[in-house]
């Protein structure tokens, strides 16, 4: 009797329950996981994550971040998508490594997917960004969440109180760090650094080296690039001026952290937050950075220079330096030849050509919900996220960088450093052809490392990335070689 | 009802049987190979395969394709590079310019070897002649890097990195290790609880030995930073120097395999015959004498087996500079194992296959010579 009265209360329970529960409505991609592949840390992937919870509420979508080591990203993906793992259905990754991938025949063409989305917008994401990270031969393979251009920041009142101006050329960054190293930057009572560059091997040391040479190397606007001769993909490093770049960048150093080669980045942030740097080479991070609550010693402070020039530059003809005029570099100021670089491109998504139709059209709902203005203008303003600009609306006036609680000043600053480098006729882009990451990240960073490390030479280092980007030349083709490089460089 | 009883002995068969018989003596004769053939088959399979086809890589430029991999034959390309290309200097280090002392030293090692092949030549068979012939050519090889890189003021390459962790790294662990299991060996209070602490750290993964070694070598916020700082040392940092961070690798390796070292040894001092010992203390000899006269000669194959296996080990060294220094400053701390994976992380599959190779040429000859002409030797003299 008492068994039989609690199945029966049991049952009008149930009942009960299933009446008055609100029914769950059916998502678009309710069933459906997006499986993300991108860096670990909450750096670029956290955000990826936080929008994951808010696209699933919307649509159904189970967004799941996978984090490898920055190193192992481009790898992972490549060969999941090339042997047909399939694992992963969007690859979170700079944006100039989708040419490779999309040599191989691995990316999702988007342009179908863009005609059916009226929200996304594309006409105000910056040219550079739309028509060279976003597009591959003319097709839009990657959805950008960030906007990367490698600037110099410098702690405005470090250098007021040594009585130094804001460095405009290379050799101003070496002078006034030379001026302000040792001096105590956050008043703890030690001596801090003139300068913090993160130089750790296998990491992303080899952008900044690419910050110092294009200024040096690149004259005559975006289209003539820093790295070969577009016409032989004939390396144009083994030559005085990139030796200049590498001896500038080595001798940085004298001022830096006594740690600094074996420094990454999340290192040299640690630091420069803590206010222990007087100067610092860095994307665009630490303007919104220097609001975090960690980061009290340099809030407000830490003012941004769109990219330092070179009073002389490369005669590609002879291999020497010679100044800078208006007939050799038409875009020198005042005999300073500037080349903001794009380094990296930015983060970019892109979606596996191979995952079924379903997951793909989920993948793109939620890299154009990531890409959207509305949750992109609210993202670059927090520095943790990683996101950089790269809408025009986010660089039209610093009205958002306000907002998040830059000061009016600073706000200016950051957004005109941005625009300066974004603006600039002569923006040198980063590396965006087939083989771009072995190029850069294991060619030239491990002979850089081998170099600061005293293990060889400046020509010794300058050689081996000249045989070693010959030798990848030879493995993909010159002649395709000369065609991706054009196409990445719009020339 | 008729029972055909076979009484014949597998083995030679008698004159007069039968052809059938033959055949079921024959299966007789060999079905302990039939029965174990088809595992031998797999396991060579699973053994061999791998091998075989890591060649094909070796010798190949390996493209990712929408259609999966894609194979160019390109001969010796990926190992020449190694030894003459854009890795040269990577793999082998600088050879130039080559100092007096190099040219004198490599002068020494070439006639010492060719003098111990001179002697062979007389007692030695073909076969073994052939064996010393190639371990001759990897001692000149070996030789030559050595005289025309470190001894030259030159720096080393990952190959001369990997054996500075086998050979230096190897012989630390061996002497501390064989120091610890003696200590554990005599009659001392709390030797099990020593014994328990100093076998831990073979128990915890390379990966967190490599996180907490780093943790512990921070010279800026590590606990040794005030040590460092009171010896005036604040200054100093050890992973921005080739050969401190090369030492520092050393070090927590050592912490990491001195306890293999420490109990395979101590195992071996247990096994040594109480009554000989003391046999040797009636006899008045001191401890040392002991030692040198009657422990050692008992441990000794014991002792170089573990440092054989020890070494395969240390070939394979990776984990460590992975985590602590990313192979840096430069190239100095990385291994030729970790020269392979940063080549296979760029998905150059060809060129990463070649350093293993590489690799695998350079521990059989090094570890087989050691083998055949320190292992092999000790056990027969503690025969004798």
């Amino acid at each position: 009797m008492q068994f039989r009265r609690s199945l029966l209360s049991l049952a009008v329970g149930a009942v009960a329950l299933v009446g008055t529960a609100p029914l769950s409505v059916a998502g678009e991609f309710d069933g459906v996981t997006v499986n993300i592949l991108t860096r670990p840390g909450y750096v670029i992937a956290g955000r990826l994550v936080e929008r994951g919870v808010e696209f699933q509420k919307a649509t159904g979508a189970k967004i799941v971040v996978t984090e490898v080591p920055y190193a192992e990203i481009f790898p992972k993906i490549q060969s999941d998508w090339s042997t047909g793992t399939n694992s992963i259905d969007v690859g979170v990754f700079a944006a100039g490594w989708g040419v490779e991938l999309d040599a191989a025949g691995l990316l999702e063409d988007l342009d179908p997917y863009i005609a059916k989305d009226d929200k996304i917008d594309l006409d105000d994401v910056a040219p550079y960004f739309r028509e060279f990270g976003q597009k591959v031969g003319g097709k839009t393979k990657l959805l950008m969440v960030d906007g990367d251009f490698q600037m110099v920041y410098y702690r405005k009142d470090v250098l007021e109180a040594a009585g130094q101006q804001p460095p405009k050329t290379w050799e101003d960054y070496i002078d006034v760090a030379s001026k302000i190293h040792g001096t105590d930057m956050n008043g703890d009572g030690e001596g801090d650094f003139g300068s913090c560059i993160f130089k750790k091997r296998n990491a992303q040391s080899y952008f900044a080296i690419q910050t110092f040479a294009a200024p040096i190397i690149q004259t005559k606007g975006t289209a003539q690039g820093f790295h070969f001769n577009n016409g032989t993909m004939k390396p144009i490093i083994n030559n005085e001026g990139w030796k200049k770049a590498f001896e500038l960048y080595k001798e940085t150093g004298k001022y830096g952290p006594p740690d600094e080669l074996n420094l990454d980045i999340g290192d040299t942030r640690a630091l420069f937050k803590a206010g222990r740097c007087g100067l610092l080479v860095e994307w665009g991070d630490p303007g919104p950075l220097q609001l975090d609550d960690d980061a009290a010693a340099i809030k407000g402070k830490l003012y941004a220079i769109s990219g330092l020039g070179s009073r002389t530059v490369l005669n590609r003809s002879t291999g020497k330096l010679v100044p800078a005029f208006k007939s050799n570099a038409p875009h020198s100021v005042d005999g300073i030849n500037y080349a903001p670089f794009a380094a990296f491109g930015g983060w970019a998504g892109a979606i596996n050509k191979k995952a079924d139709q379903k997951t793909k059209d989920a993948a793109y709902a939620f890299l154009s919900y990531m890409n959207q203005s509305a949750q992109s203008s609210v993202d670059v303003t927090i520095g943790a996220t990683g996101y950089n600009p790269y809408r025009l609306s986010q660089l039209s006036s610093p009205d958002l960088f306000v907002a998040a609680g830059m000061p009016q000043e600073l706000a200016e600053n950051y957004i005109g450093a941005i625009n300066g480098a974004l603006n600039s006729l002569n923006m040198a882009s980063d590396m965006k052809i087939p083989g771009a990451q072995k190029y850069t990240s294991v060619v030239l960073d491990t002979q850089l490392a081998r170099y600061l490390a005293g293990e060889i030479t400046v020509d010794e280092a300058l050689e081996n990335i000249e045989e070693g980007w010959e030798e990848i030349t030879e493995d993909f083709g010159r002649d395709e070689q000369i065609a991706a490089q054009a196409l990445a460089l719009g020339s | 009802m008729s029972y055909n009883i076979k009484n014949s002995q597998p083995g030679n068969s008698p004159a007069g049987i039968s052809s059938g018989d033959k055949w079921r003596e024959w299966c007789d004769r060999h079905a302990g190979s039939f029965f174990i053939a088809p595992a031998v088959t797999l396991i060579l399979i699973f053994a061999i395969f791998p091998t075989i086809y890591s060649m094909v890589f070796a010798l190949s430029r390996v493209r990712f394709t929408g259609d999966g991999l894609q194979f160019r034959y390109v001969g010796f390309r990926n190992f020449e590079k190694q030894f003459f290309g854009s890795s040269e200097m990577h793999f082998l280090g600088r050879t130039e310019p080559v100092s007096i002392l190099g040219m004198i030293i490599f002068a020494v090692i070439v006639v010492a070897v060719f003098w111990w092949l001179y002697r062979s030549w007389k007692t030695a068979s073909w076969v073994r002649m052939l064996g010393r012939s190639i371990s001759a050519a990897m001692a000149i090889f070996l030789g030559w890097i050595l005289c025309a890189s470190l001894l030259s003021g030159n720096s080393i390459g990952t190959l001369y990195t990997t054996l500075f962790y086998v050979l230096f790294g190897c012989a630390v662990q061996f002497a501390i290790g064989t120091g610890l299991a003696f200590l554990c060996s005599q009659p001392i209070r709390g030797k099990n609880f020593f014994r328990v602490l100093f076998f831990i750290p073979l128990m915890v993964t390379p990966l967190g030995v490599g996180f907490a070694m780093r943790m512990i070598a921070d010279v800026t916020k590590g606990p040794f930073e005030p040590i460092l700082g009171l010896l005036g040392l604040q200054d100093w940092v050890w992973s921005a120097s080739p050969w401190s961070a090369r030492f520092v690798m050393v070090i927590c390796d050592s912490w990491q395999w001195i306890p293999f070292i420490f109990i395979c040894m101590l195992a071996a001092l247990e096994n040594v015959p109480r009554d000989h010992v003391e046999a040797a203390q009636v006899d008045g000899a001191s401890s040392f004498q002991i030692f040198r006269e009657v422990t050692w000669p008992q441990v000794v194959p014991v002792a170089v087996t573990v440092l054989l296996i020890r070494a395969i080990e240390a070939f394979k060294i990776m984990d460590l500079p992975n985590i602590m220094t990313g192979g840096g400053p430069g190239s100095s701390t990385e291994s030729m194992t970790l020269h392979s994976v940063y080549i296979w992380r760029a998905n150059d599959l060809g060129s990463s296959a070649a350093i293993a190779y590489l690799l695998l040429i350079l521990t059989v000859v090094v570890c087989a010579s050691f083998f055949n002409y320190v292992v092999l030797g000790q056990i027969r003299k503690a025969r004798t």
